[in-house]
């Protein structure tokens, strides 16, 4: 079980030894980053497919069911699609901004893979601040939105890029929030680290996932509803809300470019989520004790496929915001009730010492009374009071 | 062209955090924005052009032709009879709907209205309510669509697709059904067509409660259409709107209950009215009016004379060969019914000279058709009042001061069609 639990670190050391040894260094580094491009440049085909199975699912049709055995070679057919359709520019576009732009928001999108642990013993690097790194990463997509909305020429991109600026930097703030409680807990500013922290379990069954604490559930919750917005994933799709904006700052994009500002959103919805189990829900750990002898990666890829069907399952459920319902949601909820979440972490952490009878107790009391009533609160006073349900009536 | 933002809207802008004195005399722009007329939320044809501050509109002038057809022209050049198809490409999505209101038009002119056989009324009412049933659906799925929620709009779709089936039994086309005659109908109820129709009714009910639960309650729906698109009692009045858009802002006003027509004052339903008269109200309103023409539907197809199979015999057209066809049987054999049908395939029915206007509750609203004769078999004059082009002429008053995304949200709410519109 060691063995396949540690079977891709055990090949790719196998396979670095064949190489001389001055090279060694290098060929582990390609190593790497192949099998990253690979597993999620599968992974974003997969998804498009199961997504659009799913959704179809829950819609009450089939989804796509042509191609290949049961549909599953789809992909394949719009990739070949999107590589033959003809690249369109627009006369007025600025032509270097409009050719980088998605090349900006796809490039450093891969970036972020590599801080992130998908098993025991493997992430590409371990640093010391991994999670800044990644956060840092992520901001970069802003830049190449704004950029493909300007460099079009189009009013309706630029609309959506201003929706998605606005957006991205609202979210970014509540996102940030939600993971310093984690830091706190961990101690430490590194992924595997954060993980490691996770391990075991209390009073023998229960692990010790952040998201089995107050805080951590109230952060995790704050965490995925930022991580949405962040990817523009539904409901807060507006930056290429079809029906108001065409495709918003992708309009003017066609063929390939189009394609890879789709393969981009994709993988910064898969590193965000990454970055959320690895935050909250345990990283590669098992659940149970008795179920460790599952390899680690494949933990990993449990959860991660739970969130990103979490994520479908909210396309197809949840209509549109509006932009400033939007951006009040994140100032006026998100933002006040991670800085409450934070002190509710900082309660929690500081009475973990405690040994007394009912300690455990008393500590899930102290943070529920400091969260439950914030979230009750500013739930119903974000957006200025909670109308009451309105019904027609029947003319005399 | 630069205009200086007065000081007012400086304050809502984000430049307020700093003070006013700091700030240089700023110029801003005002952005026109083309919407339509090809552009997903607009359905179909309309063009829209936005002057917009930021993402706040201040100035909303649509442009509205783009599927003009020529009807009204087209229907001086035939017989009445003729016209009947080009109703149905009216308000494509309750083709029924118009041939009924078409038909009673002409029937008016004629003098026929209340001749006409008790069966024939109740298919005739069958056919309006399944007409807004169908159109209703569509008409929400869409607008949740434009919202966002594309999974209502399958939901609804799936269920429409049953009406389309009970239509082609009935006409035998799905979409352009042409199935009033002057006079009559083309045909009777097809054998089994009832018991289909109740089973679609049973599953309706469960098909819009289920919508109800993924919108009535949802936060960001209610949110996306509470306080958006408000049009005031008095101004819903004088604009002239009319059905569920005229009802949603608390306007009492149906025509099946204010001027009945077919046999609806005999029938039992109620007109839900809305009491702010927002988007949500209308959606609203237009819910429940599934569940009346729900209700209507049952009642017609217990009370139909004749029943399911139709065994009396009972007629469906007029007894009188001036207006109605006769049949093939009696042509072939009878000298006086080979006359008639020549007389009414080449030169139509003679109606007498004179004006009339007449209106049906349509799924869009008020349907008017005025016509005016000048003796013989085509109308001199026809005139169509588009419910559709009516309330839509309110949007230059009602965009204003919205944001642009709450223009999809009127835009389904108010549920327009440019094939009517257009003419």
């Amino acid at each position: 079980m060691k063995t396949l639990d540690q079977i891709f670190v055990l090949t790719q050391h196998w396979l670095t030894g064949l190489a001389p040894a001055a090279l060694q260094p290098l060929v582990s580094m390609l190593l790497i980053i192949a099998a990253l491009m690979a597993v999620f440049g599968t992974c974003f085909a997969l998804t498009t497919i199961l997504e659009r199975k799913t959704l179809g699912r829950m819609q009450n049709r089939y989804g796509p069911n042509r191609v290949g055995p049961f549909g599953l070679l789809q992909p394949a057919a719009d990739g070949i699609k999107m590589l033959t359709k003809e690249d369109i520019v627009p006369e007025a576009a600025d032509k270097a901004l409009h050719f980088l732009a998605p090349l900006a928001l796809t490039a450093p999108v891969w970036l972020a893979f590599a801080v992130l642990p998908f098993g025991r013993n493997m992430s590409a690097i371990e640093l010391d601040a991994g999670i800044l790194f990644f956060f840092a990463i992520g901001s970069a997509s802003e830049l190449a939105v704004f950029m493909a909305g300007w460099s079009s020429q189009n009013k309706y991109s630029l609309l959506g890029a201003m929706r998605a600026i606005a957006q991205m930097i609202s979210y970014e703030v509540p996102l940030v929030l939600a993971s310093v409680p984690v830091l706190m807990a961990a101690g430490s500013l590194s992924l595997p680290e954060i993980v490691r922290a996770q391990s075991g379990y209390a009073l023998g069954w229960i692990p010790r996932w952040n998201v089995l604490t107050p805080w951590g559930a109230a952060g995790f919750g704050v965490f995925l509803v930022a991580a949405a917005a962040e990817s523009n994933r539904c409901p807060f799709d507006l930056p290429e809300g079809e029906s108001e904006l065409i495709a918003g700052f992708l309009t003017e994009y066609s063929g390939f470019k189009y394609a890879l500002f789709f393969l981009g959103e994709y993988l910064g919805l898969f590193a965000v989520t990454g970055l959320g189990v690895t935050l909250f829900l345990g990283g590669w750990h098992a659940p149970a004790s008795w179920l460790e002898w599952l390899p680690s990666w494949g933990w990993f890829g449990a959860k991660f496929s739970a969130l990103i069907f979490l994520f479908i399952w909210m396309r197809a459920t949840l209509p549109r915001l509006r932009l400033d319902q939007l951006l009040n949601f994140a100032w006026k909820f998100l933002v006040p009730l991670a800085l409450i979440d934070l002190v509710a972490a900082a309660a929690w952490l500081k009475s973990g010492g405690w040994q007394f009878a009912w300690a455990l107790e008393t500590r899930w009391l102290l943070c529920a009374t400091l969260l439950a009533p914030a979230y009750v609160c500013l739930g119903r006073h974000w957006r200025g009071g909670t109308p009451k349900p309105r019904r027609y009536h029947y003319a005399q | 062209m630069a205009t200086s933002i007065s000081k007012t809207e400086v304050q809502v802008t984000a430049a307020r955090t700093s003070s006013q004195d700091d700030l240089p005399e700023m110029h801003g722009e005002k952005m026109v924005l083309n919407m339509g007329p090809s552009h997903p939320a607009t359905h179909g044809v309309l063009r829209i052009v936005l002057e917009l501050d930021g993402e706040i509109i201040t100035k909303a002038t649509p442009e509205i032709g783009y599927l003009h057809r020529g009807d009204e022209k087209i229907a001086e050049n035939m017989t009445y009879n003729q016209f009947i198809p080009y109703t149905d490409r009216l308000d494509y999505l309750a083709p029924l709907a118009n041939n009924v209101a078409y038909a009673l038009a002409v029937e008016k002119l004629l003098g026929i209205g209340k001749a006409l056989p008790r069966r024939c009324q109740y298919i005739r009412v069958i056919c309006c309510e399944l007409a807004r049933v169908s159109a209703h659906l569509l008409g929400l799925g869409s607008f949740a669509m434009d919202v966002g929620a594309l999974t209502v709009f399958l939901h609804t779709f799936t269920q429409r697709e049953t009406i389309y089936n009970l239509i082609e039994a009935l006409t035998g086309a799905r979409f352009t059904t042409s199935y009033t005659r002057i006079g009559g109908l083309a045909r009777d109820l097809p054998p089994g067509w009832i018991g289909q129709c109740r089973k679609f009714l049973d599953e309706v009910v469960v098909n819009i409660d289920e919508t109800e639960k993924l919108l009535s309650r949802n936060k960001i729906f209610v949110d996306r259409t509470r306080d958006v698109g408000l049009i005031a009692r008095e101004t819903a009045i004088d604009y002239g709107l009319s059905g569920p858009n005229l009802r949603g802002s608390g306007v009492d006003f149906d025509l099946r209950k204010a001027h009945p027509y077919l046999v609806y004052d005999e029938l039992e339903f109620d007109v839900p009215i809305g009491s702010v008269g927002d988007c949500y109200d209308r959606y609203l309103v237009r819910i429940e009016e599934m569940r009346q023409s729900v209700r209507l539907l049952s009642q017609c197809l217990d009370k139909i004379p004749g029943g399911a199979a139709n065994e009396a015999k009972e007629p469906i057209n007029i007894a009188d060969g001036k207006v109605v066809l006769p049949s093939k049987f009696k042509v072939l054999t009878s000298m006086e019914e080979l006359i008639h049908q020549f007389i009414l395939v080449t030169e139509g029915v003679n109606a007498p000279p004179g004006e009339v206007y007449f209106s049906a509750e349509n799924p869009k609203g008020e349907l008017g058709f005025y016509i005016h004769s000048k003796g013989g078999g085509t109308p001199n004059r026809l005139k169509i009042r588009a419910p559709s082009f009516v309330n839509l002429s309110i949007l230059p008053q009602l965009l204003p001061g919205h944001m642009v995304s709450d223009t999809v949200a009127i835009f389904g709410s108010l549920d327009f069609v440019m094939g009517e519109c257009d003419r």
